[in-house]
């Protein structure tokens, strides 16, 4: 504590005028500096999310005033567990989960991989392809829903263009096979910039030595890319996707502007089923319930998940 | 990299490499080159098949999106001749203008909720990066993870407890209420990236103002704030960025007063079914401020998409 300059002079100095010269206390500032941060947390975040809980365990509807609230213990636990519809809303979420992050694993790091050639321009074209990321995904996914319209939509005559199939043959949106890979194409399109950005960054914090040193081992560039470059990209890549796994796994916007959860509850995520039994049936205490298993889950997964983030790290 | 480094690749790669990533950019472009090019097409262009590349421009998805119509008998058109460009325009489907449509409210209400919660975020964010960054806080670390771990709960989660708690203070539908709800959500992203340029600055800094006699509050006041400008700046993008993609929270709790543009611009309709020319014009004024200020961003984005985890 005493090694700053300041507190030194601190120390040398009487009481009354160090108070009079530093005016505030550092730690008063400390507290005074934090304070609003958590308070308003406190309040919108903790406090909610404490509510979230006590509701869990009743029946109460936010849509009925004036109904008697009861307790009924772990019932909403019990019922949502065991309601095989949900488990259809899980295996979709794990479905998108799944093919949305091999997807921009396997996209975004060959284009990173690719753009650390450093060609010419490279700095330009990469600000291009980030663009789509931090778009309104609501608004993005809206606009979405026009290109995949059968006949008139880009994307089906695209598709027809290169296969010959006929673009009012299939419909990506209303088709029960194709919804759930309609929502998979976007949310690729949108965020492998993500994953391509942060596999940039991995691959140019390798320092050129050691590809020197194994270029002089006479290593295959085949064995340095799977020896030398994997490795060290690794972590970076594990942290891409801890991101794009919490964030998909709250996705909401892009979907329910593309499908709504349609044709019947094939792309029906479970934040769209969530937000139906909350705020359409008004089931309040039994999506409070889910809520809280939601977030269990995700908070569960994510610190399993930074454990062996770290394990990789420490390598 | 010396011109002569056996890990340079060939510039035959290059070009390989160059072609493939263009492509890539290239396609990865056409939704949005779609958006903005359905905004200047006639609705029945909009619609044709195959697909029209080639078009007559128009300004009808613009005129339908800033205003309402009705349509008129012959004889009240031909009693009152257009009176501007815009007028015009719509004649040709028997309408006049009668006003304009809520879609200058609504983006409005996302500048004022979008710069509201990003000034409240940047200035309680500041502080309290700032404290993190120079002080001993007792539990730091976990009260930043804290702050960290508030960003996974799925937004409709919090927005059961929140819709009621609004509804009971009469911040339902406010943009008061909208402020106060983003800046929470953003007060992370805030804190966290805040913190890392902060302890970019050397704290030799502050000390020396120390020395020289002024207060703690005068140093970050003045010698931290100006070093930490460019930080500051970039982090208030970010904010604004989130808060004005924003849509979930919009949807549940914001109706007739405080709705955002997100909402709003899916449910612009027209003659038999979505108005896409109308739709589209919206869309391209609504993206077009963040792909400036993405372009702007460049050199900070790994930073804020990952929370400042990369720096790069």
């Amino acid at each position: 504590m005493s090694s700053t300059p300041i507190d030194r002079v601190a120390q040398a100095t009487p009481k009354k005028v160090a108070r009079r010269i530093k005016g505030l206390s550092d730690r008063a500032i400390a507290w005074i500096f934090v304070a609003p941060t958590i308070f308003l947390l406190l309040a919108i975040n903790i406090f909610p999310l404490i509510w979230t809980i006590q509701l869990s365990f009743t029946n109460y509807r936010a849509n009925r005033l004036n109904r008697e609230v009861e307790n009924i213990g772990l019932r909403n636990y019990e019922r949502i567990l065991t309601d095989s519809d949900i488990w259809l809303n899980m295996q979709a979420t794990a479905h998108f989960l799944f093919w949305t992050i091999t997807l921009q694993v396997l996209i975004g790091f060959t284009l990173a991989w690719l753009i650390h050639r450093n060609f010419k321009g490279n700095a330009f074209w990469t600000t291009v392809i980030v663009l789509p990321m931090m778009l309104s995904p609501a608004v993005v996914g809206n606009f979405w829903k026009f290109l995949y319209q059968p006949q008139i939509g880009l994307f089906n005559y695209i598709v027809s263009f290169f296969t010959g199939r006929d673009p009012s043959s299939f419909q990506m949106l209303g088709d029960v096979d194709l919804a759930p890979w309609s929502i998979v194409i976007v949310d690729t399109w949108m965020w492998t910039p993500f994953v391509m950005l942060i596999c940039l960054a991995g691959l140019r914090s390798i320092p050129d030595y050691i590809y020197e040193a194994a270029e002089i081992d006479r290593a295959s560039k085949f064995r340095q890319f799977w020896t030398i470059t994997v490795p060290m990209v690794l972590p970076f890549l594990m942290l891409a996707v801890l991101f794009r796994g919490i964030e998909n796994f709250k996705m909401f916007d892009l979907v329910v502007q593309l499908t709504g959860g349609g044709p019947g509850s094939t792309t029906e995520l479970t934040s769209i089923n969530l937000k139906r039994e909350a705020f359409e049936k008004w089931r309040t205490g039994y999506a409070s319930a889910y809520a809280i298993i939601l977030f269990v889950t995700v908070f569960g997964l994510a610190s399993i998940y930074v454990k062996a983030l770290n394990k990789v790290k420490e390598r | 990299m010396s011109a002569h480094s056996i890990t340079a690749a060939t510039s035959r790669a290059k070009w390989v490499a160059g072609t493939l990533v263009i492509l890539y950019a290239v396609i990865t472009m056409i939704p949005l080159a779609w958006i903005l090019m359905t905004g200047f097409k006639s609705p029945s262009d909009a619609i044709s098949y195959p697909p029209k590349v080639v078009f007559e421009p128009t300004l009808e998805g613009y005129v339908n999106l800033f205003t309402t119509r009705t349509r008129q008998t012959e004889e009240f058109l031909a009693a009152n001749p257009p009176e501007n460009w815009a007028d015009e325009i719509v004649r040709q489907y028997d309408m006049v203008i009668v006003g304009p449509s809520k879609f200058g409210e609504r983006f409005l209400n996302s500048v004022i909720i979008g710069f509201g919660s990003t000034f409240l975020s940047i200035f309680l964010g500041t502080l309290a990066a700032y404290a993190f960054s120079r002080f001993r806080i007792p539990l730091a670390d976990d009260l930043l993870f804290f702050i960290l771990s508030t960003r996974m709960m799925p937004p409709i989660a919090v927005a059961i407890p929140i819709f009621l708690m609004y509804r009971e203070l009469g911040l339902s539908d406010t943009h008061l209420g909208m402020i106060l709800l983003y800046t929470a959500v953003n007060i992370s992203l805030a804190v966290w990236l805040l913190k890392g340029f902060i302890d970019e600055i050397p704290r030799e800094y502050e000390e020396a103002a120390l020395i020289d006699g002024y207060t703690r509050f005068q140093a970050f006041y003045k010698v931290v704030l100006p070093q930490a400008a460019t930080g500051i700046a970039s982090t208030a993008i970010f904010c604004l960025i989130f808060a004005w993609n924003e849509y979930a929270f919009a949807v549940l709790l914001t109706s007739a007063t405080a709705q955002t543009a997100p909402p709003f611009i899916p449910t612009i309709i027209g003659i038999g079914g979505l108005d896409w020319p109308a739709v589209a014009a919206g869309a391209t004024i609504f993206l077009l401020p963040v792909m400036i200020f993405t372009i702007l961003l460049r050199k900070h984005l790994l930073r804020g998409i990952t929370f400042g985890a990369v720096r790069k």
